[in-house]
């Protein structure tokens, strides 16, 4: 092998020709990539830079307005009110500390506030608006703006919040809106993207919470413009979303006014009720408190202070408390007794003042007795012994039976938080809950709806107006949803007969009517509006043998929380029954004293639609009546 | 060697090799790498860190072994061609062993100071290896078959090796070199034609073992081929890189977007666009124009090589200097076509641009054995 044959040029000519066949090649596929280069850069460029925008579209969603609620007249309960509210953009502001400074000597902020500001701002990305104050006037918005300049990255937005213009009447019914918490998203299996929204407000209690779906809305859709960081550049276009369903309740707007205002100051709750159809006209539980705090933020020590009150203003009792039904409960007693024909109209039973069970002695509350009295009488009077022997002749699954026909006991179908059942004990549930025999003198308890007995102002309405029309009406607060009217079926005939519904209204008649009767002083002096009603007075402690013979004390005696429980029902016009009505005052004394009035000054409300002319009342009490109403808190003052 | 003493007398020799350099292919590279610290640096948003900084520093050290592996004498190099191929080769073993996994591929060793990737330094130590024997080789029997064999068994022991990594843009690349080699060897046109026509069926059986238990080809690299053919079927998944790629080429334009202006390629759009999709942030910056510019310095750096190699009358230097500038060539053709939608994605870098530490490194030791070849070729 000679080593200079490496470098013959027989061997350099060859390289050198494939060299340039592969160069050549090389080259040719380099001109390609330019052509490639220049067609995609240059003549596709419009369709690639179109491209290259959706890349850069994002979609946002847009909150739809609430459904708005009124009441049957048409008066707005909850509106949505123009928010103005600073948002701050930490990168536009430079300074951050400094800005925020000035910002408070304008708008001011809470130390609160002011720490959860400014932790957000620093937390957060350097271009996202974080809110700094929700809820400005006007004035405060404007002297932000006229500040602009040395205000950087500061700037007002208008949004839509919850705004409740009758303020507390509507509290427990209504209830209020909130921001999205993390456990209302794992409370509910919703899908809804809306809920993702920060601050999106949804319905926290009561109506706004029961049928919030409907009220919500459906979200529109926005298209903006973002860059790789999504910082919003523009907004391309927006299709609005659907406002939630408009609702209209059953309730008059002015008669539950005036009955908040009518129990201000004491704790107590209400209902009126349509007996027909079971619209409620009034749902009030006092005291209460103001929606539009929790929409806004409430302070802490404003809610603790809500919270702690003994009156309890966050309870809706009307469906929420359960109390003793105490005399009223008589009513399902006598009709027990009659349509069971375990006594006649005329049959009289003779009251001491107690009746002997074995080695108990169970008193009535008149301590002298009442002598004879028939059934009619015994309601009049509200005589205890009488339902002591009635107890003992029907039985208490005879009464139970009789008190779950007129909804005690059941829990009512409303759209309302924590609606209770109640209780209408029997034997079966005795010994199942509390593990022991059911005693004779436990019916006797109960026949004067004392013992384990529990109904709420609710639920007593609804006895009433069932008894009142002889239907099984069912208590409904929503008229309207979204223009379209419920429907609930005509209520069902009770299958009472109309000799028992007659003789217990006719008893219940003689109570505010007759002298004597345990409500007649506050009866209805209109003869076309006269009211059947019956007292109750529900003890919360039990009165020791020891005390009875040194005499009971007197309830203005006991500290509050001891105090009896005072009730009162009815309905009215006697002749032609349209509104039933229900109050409970929690520890207020004696129910004639204490809920009656109440009661037929609320029914008076709802049968004239507004204040009832004076003649409505007797003769003897229109000088107090007219100087009451003049220092009732009424929202508007009544012309 | 009597080649050796005629060279002798015309070599320069001493600190005047400085002269001797081939400086305009010097600065060429210098200007190629330049390019990729600019990208680096828009692409991490206007900084340094991580890669800008980075990239230099290999650069640094990678020229300073250019100038130092010029300056030795090329009969040395073609001496240490078989050792290199063998270090290299035992290095590719020690992967399949010793390996760090990265996204799916073992492709690294982990040097302490640097993460080696020895498929990489096989592409220049084939050359080198294939040069060295083609030199040795008697060109009366550069197409006898077994004189083909061997270096055919050169190229396919290192690919066999790397296509277990697995990485196929790599093998495809080694065994292109390899053949390129071959056919500017002078071997015969008979066996390309041969060969085209049997990679012709091998392609159609490779294609048919899809779906069989002898699958012959990883289900990702089918994917990619399938969406090469069409990457509209996979818009957001496997053809995600193709089409944001070119919406990102496309939105540059004549001009570009201005430098660290572009939104496609930064942080979202497009993954991986510090390596091998720096020529999309590249193009949709600088537009057509830039894009151009850095095929230009490429194809410079091809002319240079070419020139230096065709008035090299030393066999060895200029199939090593052709050698070099075709695998210089494969890098950028591969990567761009990829990017542009010609080609499939397969891990290929841009070379001299794109961020990596053994491409970078092993590419400018190539450039010094062409600096070598071209100092020390005979006048």
């Amino acid at each position: 092998m000679n080593p200079n044959d490496r470098n013959t040029r027989n061997g350099l000519r060859r390289i050198t020709r494939r060299g340039l066949i592969v160069t050549g090649l090389q080259a040719g596929f380099i001109g390609l990539l330019a052509a490639r280069l220049r067609y995609l850069q240059v003549n596709q460029a419009e369709e690639f830079r179109l491209l290259a925008e959706e890349n850069r579209v994002n979609i946002r969603l847009l909150p739809p307005a609430r459904g708005l609620i009124f009441d049957r007249n048409n008066v707005p309960i909850a509106e949505n009110h123009q928010n103005y509210r600073i948002v701050m953009v930490r990168e536009q502001a430079g300074n951050v500390d400094e800005v925020l400074a000035r910002l408070t000597r304008i708008v001011p902020l809470s130390d609160e506030d002011y720490a959860q500001a400014l932790d957000s701002l620093k937390r957060r990305a350097a271009f996202v608006p974080i809110t700094i104050a929700e809820q400005l006037t006007w004035d405060q918005v404007a002297a932000v703006s006229a500040n602009a300049p040395a205000l950087p990255g500061v700037t007002a937005e208008v949004g839509l919040t919850r705004f409740y213009p009758l303020g507390s009447d509507f509290a427990h019914i209504v209830g209020y809106v909130g921001r999205v918490t993390t456990r209302d998203l794992e409370k509910v299996d919703d899908q809804d993207p809306l809920l993702q929204i920060p601050k999106f407000q949804i319905g926290k209690s009561g109506v706004e919470l029961k049928i919030d779906r409907s009220l919500r809305g459906f979200a529109g859709i926005k298209r903006i413009e973002v860059n790789a960081l999504g910082r919003i550049m523009r907004e391309i276009d927006r299709k609005e979303g659907r406002s939630g369903a408009n609702v209209q309740l059953t309730i008059d707007a002015n008669v539950q006014n005036y009955l908040e205002a009518r129990m201000n100051g004491q704790s107590a709750a209400a209902v009126v009720m349509d007996v027909n159809n079971g619209e409620l006209i009034a749902v009030g539980s006092a005291p209460s408190f103001d929606p539009n705090k929790f929409v806004t933020g409430i302070s802490t020590a404003e809610y603790q202070a809500l919270n702690d009150d003994p009156y309890r203003p966050f309870a809706n009792k009307t469906v929420q408390g359960t109390y003793p039904p105490g005399s009223t409960f008589k009513i399902i007693v006598a009709l027990a007794a009659v349509e069971g024909g375990l006594i006649d109209l005329d049959e009289t039973v003779t009251c001491r003042g107690y009746m002997e069970l074995g080695n108990q002695r169970f008193h009535c509350w008149k301590r002298s007795g009442h002598g004879k009295l028939n059934l009619r009488d015994s309601l009049k009077h509200s005589c205890d012994v009488f339902y002591y022997e009635m107890a003992q002749r029907v039985g208490i699954e005879k009464i139970a039976e009789m008190a779950r026909r007129f909804g005690l006991g059941e829990r009512l179908d409303l759209p309302l938080n924590g609606i209770a059942a109640g209780l209408m004990p029997t034997k079966r549930w005795k010994q199942r809950v509390i593990g022991s025999e059911w005693r004779i003198g436990d019916s006797l308890n109960a026949a004067i709806g004392q013992g384990f007995v529990l109904t709420s102002p609710m639920q007593l309405a609804t006895m009433t107006a069932r008894l009142a029309s002889g239907r099984a009406v069912v208590p409904k607060l929503l008229k309207s949803v979204d223009g379209a009217k419920t429907q609930t079926a005509f209520p069902p005939d009770l299958g009472i007969s109309a000799s028992s519904l007659r003789a217990v209204r006719d008893g219940m008649f003689a109570v505010s009517n007759e002298r004597g009767g345990t409500a007649y002083s506050t009866r209805i002096a209109e003869k076309t509006m006269r009211m059947a009603g019956k007292t109750g007075t529900s003890q919360v402690r039990r009165i020791t043998t020891m005390e009875r013979r040194q005499g009971v004390t007197r309830n203005e005696d006991l500290p509050w929380e001891r105090r009896d429980h005072a009730l009162f029902v009815a309905f009215a016009p006697y002749d032609a029954p349209r509104y039933a009505v229900s109050v409970v005052v929690e520890h207020g004394g004696g129910g004639s004293a204490f809920a009656a009035p109440i009661g037929r000054d609320i029914l008076l409300e709802a049968l004239y639609s507004g204040p009832p002319p004076i003649e409505a009342y007797p003769a003897s009490q229109r000088t107090r009546i007219m100087n009451e109403r003049k220092n009732l808190p009424l929202r508007r003052p009544e012309a | 060697m009597s080649y050796l003493v005629h060279n002798l007398k015309t070599v320069p020799s001493g600190p005047r090799k400085v002269l001797y350099l081939n400086w305009p292919l010097i600065l060429l590279v210098t200007a190629a790498a330049s390019v990729g610290f600019l990208m680096l640096y828009s692409v991490a948003g206007g900084s340094f860190d991580p890669w800008a900084s980075a990239q230099a520093k290999r650069f640094a050290l990678g020229f300073v072994m250019m100038l130092l592996i010029a300056m030795v004498p090329i009969w040395f190099w073609r001496n240490m061609a078989g050792l290199a191929y063998v270090v290299a080769l035992i290095l590719l073993v020690a992967v399949e062993f010793a390996g760090d996994m990265n996204m799916g591929a073992r492709r690294w060793i982990n040097l302490g100071f640097m993460q080696l990737q020895p498929s990489e330094l096989m592409k220049i130590t084939l050359v080198l290896a294939l040069a060295a024997y083609y030199d040795w080789l008697d060109i009366s029997r550069t197409s006898r078959p077994l004189w083909v064999a061997v270096p055919l068994l050169i190229t396919a022991v290192p690919m066999f090796l790397v296509l277990r990594q697995p990485d196929l843009g790599t093998a495809l690349l080694l065994g292109i070199g390899g053949v390129l080699m071959m056919f500017l060897a002078g071997v015969s046109w008979k066996y390309f034609m041969a060969a085209i026509a049997t990679a012709g069926i091998a392609i159609t059986v490779v294609f048919q073992s899809r779906g069989t238990p002898w699958q012959m080809l990883k289900d990702y690299q089918f994917k990619r081929i399938d969406t090469f053919l069409d990457p509209s079927t996979d818009p957001l998944g496997a053809g995600y890189h193709i089409t944001q790629s070119k919406i990102a080429l496309g939105s540059g334009g004549w001009g570009g977007r201005g430098f660290m202006q572009g939104t496609q390629s930064r942080l979202d759009f497009l993954p991986e666009n510090q390596t091998d999709f720096i020529f999309t942030s590249l193009a949709e910056e600088l537009g057509f124009v830039g894009g151009v510019s850095l095929l230009a310095i490429y194809a410079l750096i091809i002319a240079f090589c070419v020139t230096s190699a065709l008035t090299n009358r030393d066999r060895f230097g200029a199939l090593l200097t052709l050698g070099v500038a075709s695998t210089f060539f494969l890098y950028f053709a591969v990567n761009m076509s990829m990017v542009m939608g010609m080609a499939p994605v397969v891990g290929v870098p841009l070379p001299l641009v794109s961020y990596g530490g053994t491409a970078m490194l092993v590419l400018m030791m190539a450039f010094g054995l062409v600096q070598s070849a071209h100092v020390h070729k005979p006048r």
